[in-house]
Formats: structure tokens, sequence, C-alpha cells
């Protein structure tokens, strides 16, 4: 079947299985590869994408419910103003470890950010709550939405 | 396609065993420097024990950029970075003229190019300066030509070369040309720099790959594609050795975009373990089972959820972690088979001792989990085989797959892709295999791929153990005797891979009447290095047990071990026990992080903390690092843990190279050792790893993590590894801070809330 489905801004055409996960339309499909594989059962947030600016596990989501809504990936969230403090907090206090569920993270954040500019610990501990580490740079990670919470006040 | 090191004309001299540098000029003006030395020694991982040579290939341009071939594989944990940096510190660069270039796997001539054991650093400190003050020299003698002066009056630094007296200066780029047309000073005999005068040793040096993995560009083993590439799963026997006996392979070539479903034989013991070696190397080859072969890799997987395999049954078919339980009571009321030391006479001390302190200990298999599930790209050509790898062991790859394969090894070109994360999994290189063997069958390049349950259900698992202790104390306290009988896993009569503690490992050494003896229960599971191999299981069981005896004695924990630690018997305790890397044990470097940490923590006040709340400590070293740690937690009611705060003091030498990797190592293995204390366990049922997902085999999550306090302690040694050091006093640390909040000792992990419920 033929899907055309909105990422970053642009509308793409793909035939593929309705059945087939976004993750596997982004990666091997679009050859978007910055939304990662890690458990395919949304237990970890590696392939977090935003929809329509809210945090999404694209391992799980069909291509026929995607529907009209706005995908957002790693490879497009710098072209908002938040997205890119967000990348440019993340490089600056050096988050990553290996690096491989970062692009995850910084999805997550960024929605959470957008909604709640000034989060608390435990509203950041409920927004990333979805997304594993398994480096441990968790403590960077909340420093990184702090950072960026800052300079939103400023 | 990936980063590719082909602009590298890769210097194909006769090499000596002996340090040597080799200096060319490049198209352009510039210089490619290669700088060899011998590593004499074991390397880590085990993969052979032989003598290696580090070569360090680097480039200077005409303009000035120096182009640095990084050796080792970069799984997060920095190496990509910190081995660059000591080289580029001796050459006297300004940072931001460097550039790092991933190598590809070159065949033992530039070392080993193993990623584990924390052995980058401790490897290659001494050659990367000794090759980069060679460098530096000569351009300062480049230099001394061109202005026809003393090379001694001349002095080098930020990529340039200064004759002070006539005031002039010239830029490592111009003198690159001529510096390669000079004899080659010898780097054994080069002035290396003023320690005091580091100027990238000890910076935080961002690694230029997080520029590119906050935006989605980095390519990980994953992302790489090659032209013409296809997609693969394979389904492997879930019993370790099983064969497919019969499979519905037809049903599934008609299912869309798969080409082929292929049965694959197992020869899951293509690197073997030497039998006369016990304890070293994998066993590690291609597991039989079933491959699904699509144009993508969701179509393989779909493919794959109509797959019907009957399995052949194995003798381990029905082996279960209840059975192994089972048989380590039974082994514990038998005399053990084995021992490993022997010192006085622990028997009669402890019908002399004053108190008695008796309790067993256990902890499961687990599992590795990096965030990025195995994966290999592999193509294979006329005999030749091409492979794109997330890997911290290609050379074990590259053996794994010519013998697989019936292949001289210089058919097998490995490039070493950066690894989403690695913790000791990517040493073993049975995904590589598979690559290899499915590209053979199809003709065609492919990307083998495994879910999360593959992942999990594949692992070369950190062995289990159990252990059956008693000490005795005098009147004063004193710990006069000390047994442990170790029941482990062992297969042909061999102990697992680092199953057993050393005879070398604390208290044995300070105890004048101590044992350690073992007994073996038969197993067939796939073993492996994991973060601090040995250590990581050792450390929970001794130094709670250490706790135990402190609190029968009647004595603050950390004053009974640094009393311990003050008292070796007559010729332990002075770096006994060292490699060819460095000294052995010596615990005046293990107080003196004691000591801070006690400090660190508030420990003398820890008596006004609120109900259930408590502190522990650890200590222990692991891979020539020494960490302690103090644990702060809470236990609820209904007995869930919840782990407050953490104080970590570390000493691995002199120098710690960048700052920002080493505490991203230091956080990342106390955070890792949480993880697996509280919450993981790999249990078998039929034979079968009973664990599937991150649902049934838990990580810490943002919510669960303590607030964490380091520091460094330097001490006058030479700089060692940060991978694993602070992992293994984790558990015992948060086991012993349980013990302080709510009065119960957890002997078993990992920590079940029930045993500790009001």
């Amino acid at each position: 079947m033929i899907f055309n489905i909105r990422i970053n801004g642009a509308v793409h055409s793909v035939d593929t299985e309705e059945d087939t996960p976004l993750l596997w339309v982004l990666r091997d499909i679009l050859g978007m590869t910055g939304t990662k594989f890690g458990c395919g059962m949304a237990m970890c947030g590696a392939c977090t994408v935003q929809a329509d600016g809210s945090p999404i596990r694209s391992c799980v989501l069909a291509i026929k419910d995607v529907g009209n809504a706005e995908i957002t990936t790693i490879e497009g969230i710098g072209a908002s103003e938040l997205g890119k403090k967000v990348q440019q907090a993340w490089l600056a206090l050096d988050v990553p470890q290996c690096g491989y569920c970062q692009g995850g993270q910084i999805l997550a954040a960024t929605a959470l950010l957008a909604n709640s500019p000034a989060p608390t610990d435990a509203d950041i501990d409920a927004a990333m709550a979805g997304n594993i580490c398994r480096c441990g740079t968790y403590t960077r990670i909340r420093a990184a939405i702090k950072q960026v919470s800052a300079s939103l006040k400023s | 396609m990936p980063e590719q090191s082909s602009d590298f004309d890769v210097c194909h001299a006769v090499i000596s065993r002996r340090s040597f540098l080799i200096v060319s000029g490049t198209v352009g003006g510039g210089l490619l420097l290669t700088a060899s030395f011998p590593i004499v020694g074991k390397s880590a991982a085990g993969a052979d024990a032989a003598e290696h040579q580090l070569t360090l290939y680097t480039r200077v341009a005409a303009s000035g950029a120096v182009t640095i071939l990084a050796p080792n594989p970069e799984v997060g944990q920095g190496a990509k970075t910190s081995l660059p940096m000591v080289f580029a510190e001796e050459f006297g660069v300004v940072w931001k003229d460097v550039v790092i270039e991933m190598a590809d796997y070159l065949g033992g001539k530039m070392g080993s190019q193993v990623s584990g054991g924390s052995m980058s650093t401790p490897t290659s400190w001494m050659p990367l300066r000794k090759a980069g003050a060679a460098a530096r020299q000569m351009m300062i003698n480049a230099a001394a030509v061109s202005w026809k002066v003393p090379a001694a009056e001349c002095s080098a630094a930020d990529g340039m070369v200064t004759h002070a007296a006539s005031n002039r200066t010239l830029k490592y780029g111009e003198l690159a040309a001529k510096a390669a047309m000079l004899p080659v000073p010898d780097p054994n005999t080069v002035t290396l720099k003023d320690e005091s005068r580091f100027s990238i040793i000890g910076t935080s040096i961002i690694d230029p790959d997080k520029a590119r993995i906050v935006t989605g560009a980095q390519q990980f083993g994953i992302d790489v594609k090659v032209p013409g590439m296809k997609y693969a799963v394979f389904q492997k026997g879930p019993v370790f050795d099983a064969q497919v006996g019969r499979a519905n392979v037809e049903d599934l070539k008609s299912m869309p975009g798969v080409s082929h479903v292929l049965i694959l034989q197992g020869a899951p013991r293509v690197l073997e373990a030497p039998p006369d070696k016990p304890g070293v190397g994998i066993d590690d080859g291609l597991r039989g089972g079933v491959a699904i072969v699509a144009d993508t890799w969701w179509r393989a997987q779909r493919a794959r959820k109509r797959l019907e395999v009957e399995w052949t049954e194995t003798p381990h078919s029905q082996d279960s972690t209840a059975g192994f339980d089972a048989q380590a009571d039974a082994l514990f009321a038998e005399e053990p088979t084995g021992k490993v030391r022997i010192d006085g006479d622990a028997d009669e001390a402890l019908k002399r001792a004053a108190k008695v302190i008796r309790a067993r200990y256990a902890y499961p298999f687990i599992s590795h989990s990096p965030m990025e599930p195995q994966n290999c790209i592999a193509s294979y050509v006329d005999g030749k085989v091409e492979l794109w790898a997330p890997t911290q062991n290609p050379g074990s790859g590259r053996n794994g797959i010519a013998k697989a394969l019936g292949l001289p090894v210089e058919n097998i070109t490995i490039h070493m892709i950066r690894c989403g994360g690695g913790f000791g999994r990517r040493l073993a290189v049975d995904y590589m295999i598979e690559a290899a063997v499915i590209s053979r069958e199809i003709g065609a390049p492919v990307k083998v791929l495994w879910t999360r349950e593959d992942d999990l259900q594949h692992d070369f698992y950190r062995p289990a153990g159990y252990h059956n202790l008693a000490a005795g104390l005098d009147a004063s306290g004193k710990l006069t005797a000390w047994h442990d009988h170790f029941v482990g896993f062992a297969r042909n009569e061999n102990f697992a891979r680092s199953a057993v503690p050393g005879a070398e490992v604390f208290p044995a050494g300070f105890v004048p009447n101590y044992s350690l003896k073992t007994s073996q229960i038969k197993f067939n599971m796939p073993i492996g290095p994991l973060r601090a191999p040995g250590d990581n299981a050792h450390a929970y069981v001794l130094q709670s047990f250490i706790d135990e005896c402190a609190e029968a004695a009647g004595q603050d924990p950390i004053d009974f071990q640094i009393q311990l630690l003050r008292h070796p018997l007559p010729g332990e305790g002075t770096g006994k026990g060292g490699g060819a890397y460095g000294p052995g044990f010596m615990p005046e470097r293990m107080i003196v992080v004691l000591e801070r940490v006690r400090h660190m923590s508030g420990w003398a006040s820890r008596g006004s903390l609120p109900p259930r709340t408590g502190m522990g400590v650890a200590c222990y070293w692991s891979h020539m690092g020494y960490a302690a740690q103090v644990h702060q937690v809470r236990v609820e009611n209904d007995g869930s843990v919840i782990p407050q705060k953490i104080w970590i003091a570390t000493d691995v030498g002199k120098h710690i190279i960048n700052p920002t990797n080493a505490e991203h190592q230091i956080q990342g293995a106390l955070i890792d050792g949480l993880s697996a204390a509280l919450w993981q366990e790999i249990t078998l049922n039929k034979g079968r790893v009973v664990q599937n997902n991150f649902n049934d085999y838990r990580l810490l999550r943002n919510v669960n993590i303590p607030s964490i306090e380091q520091a460094f302690v330097k001490s006058e040694h030479a700089p060692t590894g940060l991978g694993e050091p602070a992992y293994p006093s984790v558990a015992p640390a948060l086991c012993n801070a349980i013990f302080a909040a709510c009065g119960r000792r957890v002997r078993k992990l990992p920590v079940h809330a029930t045993n500790l419920k009001t």
C-alpha cells in the first residue's frame, strides 16, 4: 500500500505493508537512521520521535496509524529554536557516552520543554521515564534540560 | 558508506619486535609518521597472549593539520579521543588542529586493537608519549637544520618550533616535508615533556562524534548501508548447541520481500577456549538456526513471526536455575573438589575463634544488553569478506570468520564502526560470523540485525556463583580465619571464564588462616567478560561478608577494613599480583580512597539519618584502579530500595587524561552496577533463557538515579583505565547500606523487596 506521511516538514510517499512500524519506514525505506532500534516494544525509547509535538515510540506505531501527523525526528528537531537549544546543551555538557539512545532522549526532552519551560525534577522524571540510557548519562541529561530551561527564562 | 581511512597509505614495512619510527613524505608536502612499539603481555579479553606491536599512524599536513588514526574501537568509553590526546600532548600541537580518524583493523600491526578490560590506557600511555615526543624532536631537528642552529637551542609548542635567541618560528606544517627527509630519533631516548606542563592531558575534550550524535548524523554499526545490501534475521536455537531439526522453510519464502530462508548448521565453538587453559577465551562461533533474508529488515522479521522450528535435544535441554540452586546446596554439604589458596589452617582457627560468622551468598547470571542490539554487515565476494562491524574485538572477529569460512585471515577486512555500548558483549564475535556466513550463502551483502530478545537470550553471560563462607574473630575482634567454599559453573572440568575468585583477591594475603576451595556445577551456557569480569561478582560477596565481620566485631566497617589492609601477611600487600601493565594490589592506595570517601560522605554522622535510611561502604581493586564508595539508601516498608546518594573516591593514577570521559565512566559504572544489583538476573528453564526484553530485564531510568559525588585521588602512579574499577564495589556498598537501613542482609542478588518488608 502507498502511504503519504509528513516527516520534518516534507511529505514522503512510501509503499509498504500497512503494519510496518514507522521506525522501519524511517530507517530502511527513507534512510533516516538517526532514529534507533532498541527493544521493539516501546520499553526503551531509543526510537522516540515526535508526532505533532508529542513524544511517541516509532517502533510500535504502524504506518497506517500515522495519518496526517507531523512527524519530527532527530534529523529535523534542530529546525526549531528550542530543538536547536536542546542539541547545543547536549553537546556543551557532553551528555552522550555511546550516544545510541540520545536522539530519543533529545526528542523527549524537547517535547517536555515545549510544554513546560521550567520543569521540576518530578516533571523531568515523568517525561523522561520512557527513555533508557544503558551507559547511565542520566545526571547530565537532567543537567542539560535544566540548562535549556534556564536559558528560556533569560 | 561509512568513514574510510584509505587516504592513509599504511606503511607495509617489515615489523620487527622492537621500537621504531618510520617517516615518509606525503603528496602536498606533508609527513606521515609511523611509530611502533612492542607491548609485551596478555591482551585484554584474553584474546591471545602474545607480544603485540602498538603502531600509531599520524599525518602532518602542510596546512598544519595533524591527523591521528585512533587505534581502538569506540564503544562510548572515549578511547577514540583519549589515546590521540596523549600523543598530541607530547607532540606539542594545539588540539583544534587535530583530526581523529577511526582506524580499520590492521591485523596486529596496530596492536590488538581491543577495547576491553580498561586496558586501552595502561597499554598505550607510555608508547604514545614516546611516539609524540619523538615526533616533536623531528620537528625541532628540521627547524634547526633550516636555521643552521643547534637543535638544543630550539623548543616546540602549539604546533610551532621556536628559536628564542633569534626570535624565529616555523610551524609544523612548514617543517613536515623537511622532517620527512631527516634521520629518525630513537623513541626510547627522546625527552618526554615535563608532566607539570601538560596542556591537553587533564582537559575535557569532547569527542567530535558527539556533534553528529546530537543531530542524528553519527553512524553506528546498525546504520551502515552498502550497495545491494539485503537484511537478515537469524533465529538461533533456544538452547546453546541445539540444531535445527525441522523448520517450515517453504512457508516463509512466499512472504513479502523474503528472498532466502536458510537453515544453518551451528558450529558454536569455532573459537574454543583451550581446554588446557581454564578460564581463558570465549567459546565463540556460529549457533545453529534459521536465517530469513528480505529486502527490508522489517519484512524479514515479519516473516519470522510465522517461523516454526523443531530443535534437537541436547544434554542441557533440561537445565534450570532451580536445578542449579539445588546442586549448589548439595555441593555445599560435600567436600570441595578443588582449591585455589590455602594459608595456615582455617578449619582449626575457626574452632579456636572467639566468634564465628557464617553466611551463604549467591549471585545470578547477567546479560550485557547494550542499547544497540548485535548487528553486522558482511559482503562476501570470491573468497574475500568485507565487514562493517560494531565490535570491541576485531582481531577475534577476523580469526573466527577465517576459521568458520575456511579462509586465510588476509582475505578478511574489518571496518570498525562506533558501537552503541559494549560492556564486554562485543568482545565476542558470533554476530560477525553470522553475517559472513549468510552473505556467502546468499551471494550478496547482508545486514544481520538481532532483536532485543535475540540479544538477551543469546548473550555471553556473566557467570553466576555460590559462596559458603565462614570467618573467625579473636577476642579483640581481629579476623583470624576465613573459609570460602565456592561453587561455580564449569564445562569440561574447567570453570567458566572469570568464575573463580583468584588467589590474590583481598582478603587473601591479609588473613593468617585462609582457605578458598571449590566445587563445580556442569553447565553449557555461553560465558563472556562483562564489565570488570570476575570482580563484578566476587566484590559483592567478599565486601558484604567483610561488613558482616565488622558488625560481629562491633567495629566501624571502614575502621575494620583499614585495620585489615594495614596488616598484610609477610610478603603480601606490596604490589604482588601485578602484570605487564602495572603493579598488583597496593593496600595503602585503598586506605587513601577509603579515608577520602569517609570524609566526603559524612560517614561519622550517619547515626543521625532518618529511620529505615542507612549508609554502607565497600571498596575494591579492579583493573589496576582503586575505588571506595559509600551508598545511602532508604528501604520502604514494602521492601523497595531507594538509592539516595553515592559518594565515590577513585585512584587510577596521577593523570585523568580526559576528565569529562572519566566522570562519565565513573557515573556509568555506578548506574550499571545499581541496575544489576537491584534488578537483573538471567534465569534458565528447560535450558532456555526466561527473560525476554526490558520489561523483565530492567535497567535504571532517570527517576531511579541517586545523586553522585565523586573524587579522583591522584597518586604517583602511571594512569590506568576507568571502564571497570568503579563497578565491583557498587553492589556490596548498596547491600551494606540496605543492612544499615533495615537490619536485613542481602545474601542473594538481585535484591528482592519481599525479603526487606517490615
